[in-house]
């Protein structure tokens, strides 16, 4: 129970406690050789009765009264008397061992088990709960047993969820009965019951927990339910399609007109990038209509992109082939996809893409003949110009606009931001001002000014130097919100793209020193090709996997720690141009941050590939290095100011990367 | 008291200490000195305990906010060093009305009315205390005070939001107002809890010294609190009758912050003294008059001897020796009196000063305090607010209308606590006042506010049709209003006096005065100390014993 302070023992109590110790353990000797015995006497049962009344914790003895009363019961199903007494009987002895311990985990399992048998009755079981939770009505045991009985008895959820709001009325500090409420009221919610309507339900529920927050701020539990109900407002339940690459009514071409939409690749083919609001399953040529005109894309493979080996993923790409078609001159291929509408993609959730969706862009196909740019270095410190851009280049950043009936949600948001501005004093209240201000960007209308990115950084800033225990959240929190605001038109991204002379003119995203830690917003950026991300305050790599396109990537100076990190880079199969000097890779060999990634452990083909069968204790050494290296096609690789750079490492990475070119700004074959 | 019966006479005849009158702090001081091993004497004029402090039937409480200065017939033997003594009545201004007379007829013995109402104690309160100390709780059953609210001429009554969950509960309020009352109880609470481990050199001082010398009012202010909030505070929690925003007119009674504090401190842990208490007041069942009766029984356990219907006619300076209404003499060097009790003019005349000066306390004079008490009492059927019984309302200065300078208090008692039939609600108003017509005119205009006045059977049928909200609104069956008169207790060595019901909520001043007085009488004795000290000892003694 909550706020009663532990007493010390006093030496009588001591020695009363140390005799009931050696009772129970003589108690525990006998009851456990029963147990191996397989002794279901009466007598044997009443012993371990005893022991659980005793510790209510034994286990074991829970496990036991189980196989004691299968044992009883085998043969017996049909004498309804006999089965109803026995279970009965383990009711209550369950009761007992709860009057002693009320949160003892056995007991309360013990208990689901025999109830699930379907001989007693639960209305006891509610009694009883009440009774309990009267006593301690924040218990977590009781209200997730309540949970459990009210699924077996045909109680309405309207009755618990009044009795939710009826404990939060007796105490609204009860964290439980909060949760138990958004827990019915999420069944509610998706079912879109009668009187559950979101845009009805969801502003009534702000105001029933503005009370509570509003009278003590420093109660969490209101806290908890308020950012729960955030996550309601801001997140639809079915999956949307957020940007795609190329975007609706977009000409790919490599004329120097349009620098964005030019694409160059060697493997005759191109990435076809779709992006969701959320991980989805599914994506496949057959939920996807892919119409061309170019041929050899008849079953297109979708793959999704990320880090685990899962097949959902919040990114999906296809590739298109053009060069199957073998036509030397320039033409002009029409390509239609068309998305939802045969079913098939489902969130994680289980919610079905509902929203159909079409997009249609031109392909100029070149036959370019290039320079041969594979002995040309790229450097990142010169060489960029401020690129002049033209609006008709940007306007394609513009999202997609999917309504999905926003109005209640940017109303129910407006009206909590003006609210909560008032308790923007405390900690909290200026984190949930600046997440209230993101959702409003995130679901306000695209082209909407007035989304207050200044404010929300400032809060994070001003969270950094208060609370600096959670320093590192709000500082990713206060990347993300810089990245959003890059992003959200094309005046403020266009200042940070430039063009890079000695690559056909090429244009760079430059990220670079704005103390980032995070990436985000890559939906937006799912075009760029050359990105410099230095001097930030990046940990990982994790997002940048969107960006199929990506070529040329600076990650210098920088927190990256190890190769692990960097594990997203190897889904970037166009990736030539990798810096990820003055890092501190090689102080730690595995991230801990990042230990789901792929590791010696889990895996045992390394050993069996050529360069681990020449040089097996480098592979070992450089294990991470290893399995992210050999996946990339790099040309270029800066790798100077870390632990791991050396003349062993210099000479280890060739063998990895067979292609490499320059390697610390040396050319390695002439 | 015309048909006096014939006495036996009291046996023996010399105390300690004769106590004279059966009030509230009379019996206090009778428990406290019959519990320290006095021997006491407590008599009362009056056919029932309590005096000031009583709970009646409607008819004789009527008879006694009328007895008018009843002067015992004079005594024969023109004795000169005998006193004689009038009793003198506090009351003025009475005005009794009768709606229904079958109705209270047909239920007259079902009402226990108190005289001093509108009253109540705080579960925290020194009283409660002292009923634990003595052991005199036992005999009398308390229950809470459901609801408390403030009130405004409009008639609406809006709850006083005094604990976290009433103010995460309350409709009234804004989340805004919300927070800043929640941070201020925050802050009174941090306060306490921070000057309760003083010692504690590490401790943050919440208050300055400067906030707490500050009046209150602007301390409310200095932490942004809005009026209204303030106005629940000052009034509906800290209980203050008099207008704290115009200082300079009633700049004596303009509380300091330091005090404010305490009554918060007051509130906030009645609140969470017992845990089947919901709620910082409550009301024991059967009126008032059961504690001044419930020390006396103390008191009586402990060997007091009590004698009603027994007025003290006259002193005896010489003899140290009082003359009863019997005629018998009864000797004591210590005397308390009523305060209603006078020296006769006739007597006063013929005295020499240093007599004067030994009796000072009975001398009558010029109206010693200029407040005085206008109280109200409305046996009404409904209640002012459904559903609810037993119910607190005040009316701060000004809410009722312009000109009302002290907040009016209301209590509203239901059948539960046996203090009148079922359906039917006993209403107790009173205010501070300097004059009668305006007391009364601060009472009339709550009670207006709350309740549907009678009008004549033809016009019944009109009014309804007209206002359908008075409709809700409850009926007055019976009235009284009356003013009564304020009396501090003194202490004047042989003979001193004890204090008239005050214009408080509770009994606090009351109390304390009586504590006074018992160490002044009883040299610097703690009141009640042997109690707690030898419970455990004598449990073989009368089986009280002390309950928590």
């Amino acid at each position: 129970m909550h706020g009663r302070p532990r007493k010390a023992y006093k030496p009588e109590e001591e020695a009363a406690s140390a005799s009931k110790a050696v009772k129970l353990r003589s108690l525990q000797t006998q009851f456990m050789s029963n147990h191996h015995h397989k002794i279901y006497t009466k007598e044997a049962i009443d012993l371990s009765t005893k022991l659980l009344e005793i510790n209510p914790e034994a286990y074991t003895a829970w496990n036991y009264r189980k196989l004691a009363v299968e044992d009883t019961l085998s043969g017996e199903e049909s004498n309804q008397d006999l089965v109803k007494s026995i279970l009965d009987e383990e009711l209550k002895v369950v009761e007992s061992a709860l009057r002693q311990n009320f949160k003892s985990y056995g007991a309360w399992h013990h208990r689901k088990w025999v109830l699930s048998k379907g001989h007693s009755s639960v209305g006891n079981e509610l009694r009883l709960l009440d009774k309990f939770q009267s006593l301690d009505s924040r218990n977590f045991h009781a209200w997730n047993y309540r949970r459990f009985v009210v699924e077996l008895t045909n109680r309405s959820k309207e009755d618990e969820l009044k009795y939710t709001e009826d404990m939060i009325s007796k105490d609204f500090s009860n964290y439980s009965a909060w949760h138990n409420r958004s827990v019915l009221l999420s069944s509610f919610l998706a079912r879109k019951a009668e009187g559950f309507m979101p845009n009805e339900k969801i502003p009534e529920e702000y105001k029933l927990v503005h009370d509570a927050i509003f009278t003590d701020e420093d109660d969490q539990s209101g806290w908890f339910y308020h950012l729960w109900l955030l996550d309601q407002t801001v997140n639809v339940e079915t999956p949307l399609l957020t940007s795609s690459w190329p975007s609706h009514a977009r000409c790919l071409n490599d004329s120097s007109s349009s620098k964005l939409t030019t694409f160059c690749s060697e493997s005759g083919s191109f990435p076809l990038i779709l992006y969701f609001d959320q991980a989805v399953g599914g994506v496949s040529s057959s939920s996807v209509a892919v119409d061309s005109e170019l041929r050899g894309n008849e079953d297109l493979v979708w793959e999704p992109v990320s880090n685990k080996n899962s097949q959902v993923a919040s990114v999906w790409v296809a590739r298109l082939n053009y060069m199957s078609s073998e036509p030397c001159f320039p033409k002009e291929y029409k390509v239609k996809v068309r998305i939802g509408n045969s079913p098939g993609i489902v969130s994680s959730r289980g919610c079905n893409f509902s929203t159909p969706y079409e997009f249609v862009f031109t392909a100029h196909v070149h036959d370019t003949v290039r320079e041969d740019s594979q002995e040309v270095i790229v450097s990142w410190t010169d060489g960029f110009d401020i690129w002049d851009a033209q609006s008709k280049d940007l306007n394609f950043l513009v999202n997609l606009d999917q309504q999905m009936g926003l109005k209640w949600r940017q109303v129910a948001i407006e009206e909590e931001i003006e609210l909560f501005r008032a308790l923007s004093d405390s900690k909290i209240g200026k984190l949930t001002l600046a997440r209230l201000l993101m959702a409003k960007a995130m679901i306000s209308e695209s082209g909407v000014k007035g989304v207050h990115y200044e404010e929300i950084l400032e809060l994070y800033s001003d969270l950094m130097v208060l609370d600096s225990s959670h320093y590192r959240y709000y500082k990713d929190e206060h990347s993300v919100a810089l990245l959003h605001k890059v992003t959200s038109s094309t005046a403020s991204l266009s200042r940070h793209l430039f063009q890079y002379r000695d690559m056909n003119n090429s244009i760079c995203l430059r990220l670079n020193n704005l103390s980032l830690s995070r990436i985000a917003s890559v939906e937006k950026l799912l075009f760029v090709q050359m990105l410099d991300l230095s001097h930030n305050e990046l940990h990982s790599t994790e997002g940048l996997e969107a960006m199929q396109l990506l070529s040329c990537l600076n990650l210098s100076h920088n927190r990256i720690r190890s190769f692990s990190a960097l594990d997203s880079l190897r889904h970037l199969k166009q990736l030539r141009v990798l810096d990820v000097s003055h890092n501190n890779i090689g102080e730690h060999s595995v991230d801990t941050t990042r230990y789901l990634c792929s590791s010696p452990l889990s895996n045992s083909e390394w050993t069996e590939d050529e360069v681990g069968r020449q040089m097996p204790s480098l592979v070992t050494k450089y294990w991470d290095a290893y399995f992210v290296l050999r996946e990339l096609n790099l040309k270029q690789l800066d790798i100077l100011g870390n632990v791991i750079a050396g003349d062993e490492f210099s000479s280890f990475v060739p063998q990895v990367v067979p292609k490499l070119v320059w390697l610390d700004g040396q050319k390695l074959r002439s | 008291m015309s048909d006096l019966l014939p006495y036996p006479p009291l046996d023996p005849t010399t105390y300690d200490l004769i106590i004279v009158g059966t009030g509230v702090p009379s019996s206090i001081l009778a428990a406290g000195a019959s519990s320290s091993g006095s021997s006491v004497l407590h008599l009362d004029p009056n056919p029932f305990y309590g005096s000031h402090f009583a709970s009646l039937s409607l008819p004789d409480l009527t008879s006694f906010l009328n007895s008018n200065s009843l002067s015992p017939p004079p005594s024969n033997t023109h004795d000169f060093l005998s006193v004689d003594l009038v009793n003198r009545s506090l009351y003025s201004s009475v005005e009794i009305s009768t709606f229904e007379p079958e109705t209270l007829e047909q239920h007259s013995r079902t009402f226990n009315i108190d005289l001093c109402g509108p009253r109540a104690v705080f579960c925290a309160d020194e009283s409660i205390n002292l009923m634990l100390k003595s052991g005199s709780n036992s005999y009398v059953e308390f229950k809470s005070v459901d609801a408390s609210f403030v009130g405004d001429s409009s008639g609406e009554l809006r709850n006083v939001p005094d604990s976290r969950g009433a103010i995460f509960k309350d409709k009234g309020l804004t989340l805004l107002e919300k927070n800043q009352l929640m941070k201020f109880f925050k802050l009174v609470q941090t306060h306490l809890a921070s000057s309760s481990t003083e010692h504690d050199e590490t401790a943050v001082k919440v208050m300055s010294e400067e906030d707490m010398e500050s009046p209150f009012v602007e301390f409310l202010s200095k932490m942004r609190l809005p009026q209204k909030i303030k106005s629940i505070i000052l009034y509906g929690i800290a209980m203050l009758d008099h207008d704290q925003d115009n200082t300079e007119e009633t700049c004596e009674h303009v509380l300091k912050t330091k005090e404010g504090i305490d009554r918060l401190a007051l509130y906030i842990t009645s609140i969470s003294r017992f845990s089947n208490a919901h709620g910082a007041l409550m009301y024991p069942m059967y009126g008032q008059g059961e504690l001044p009766q419930a020390f006396c029984r103390r008191a009586a356990v402990k060997g007091c001897v009590y004698v009603l219907r027994m007025p003290v006619t006259a002193l005896l300076l010489d003899k140290a020796s009082v003359r009863l209404a019997s005629g018998q003499e009864i000797f004591s060097q210590k005397l308390v009196m009523d305060p209603c009790v006078n020296i006769g003019l006739e007597s006063l005349s013929s005295l020499t000063d240093q007599q004067k000066e030994t009796l000072r306390v009975l001398v009558p004079k010029e109206t010693s305090s200029k407040e005085k008490i206008a109280r109200g009492i409305c046996i009404i059927r409904g209640s002012v607010k459904a559903e609810i019984s037993n119910a607190l309302v005040v009316f701060p200065p000004k809410s009722l209308f312009p000109e009302q300078l002290t907040a009016v208090r209301v209590l509203q008692l239901g059948s539960g606590l046996a203090v009148c039939p079922p359906d039917m609600h006993a209403l107790y108003l009173s205010t501070v006042c300097g004059d009668d017509n305006q007391g009364k005119t601060a009472v009339l205009s709550a009670i207006s506010t709350l309740i549907r006045p009678q009008v004549p059977e033809d016009l019944q049928t009109d009014s309804i049709a007209e206002n359908d909200t008075a409709v809700t609104k409850p009926v007055v069956i019976w009235r009284a209003l009356y003013v009564q008169e304020l009396v501090k207790g003194e202490f004047g060595g042989e003979i001193s006096s004890t204090s008239s019901p005050d214009g408080n909520l509770n009994y606090n001043e009351i109390v304390e005065s009586a504590m006074k007085l018992y160490e002044q009488l009883m040299g610097n004795k703690e009141l009640f100390k042997e109690e707690t000290e030898n419970t455990a000892e004598e449990d073989d003694g009368d089986g009280v014993e002390i309950e928590d």
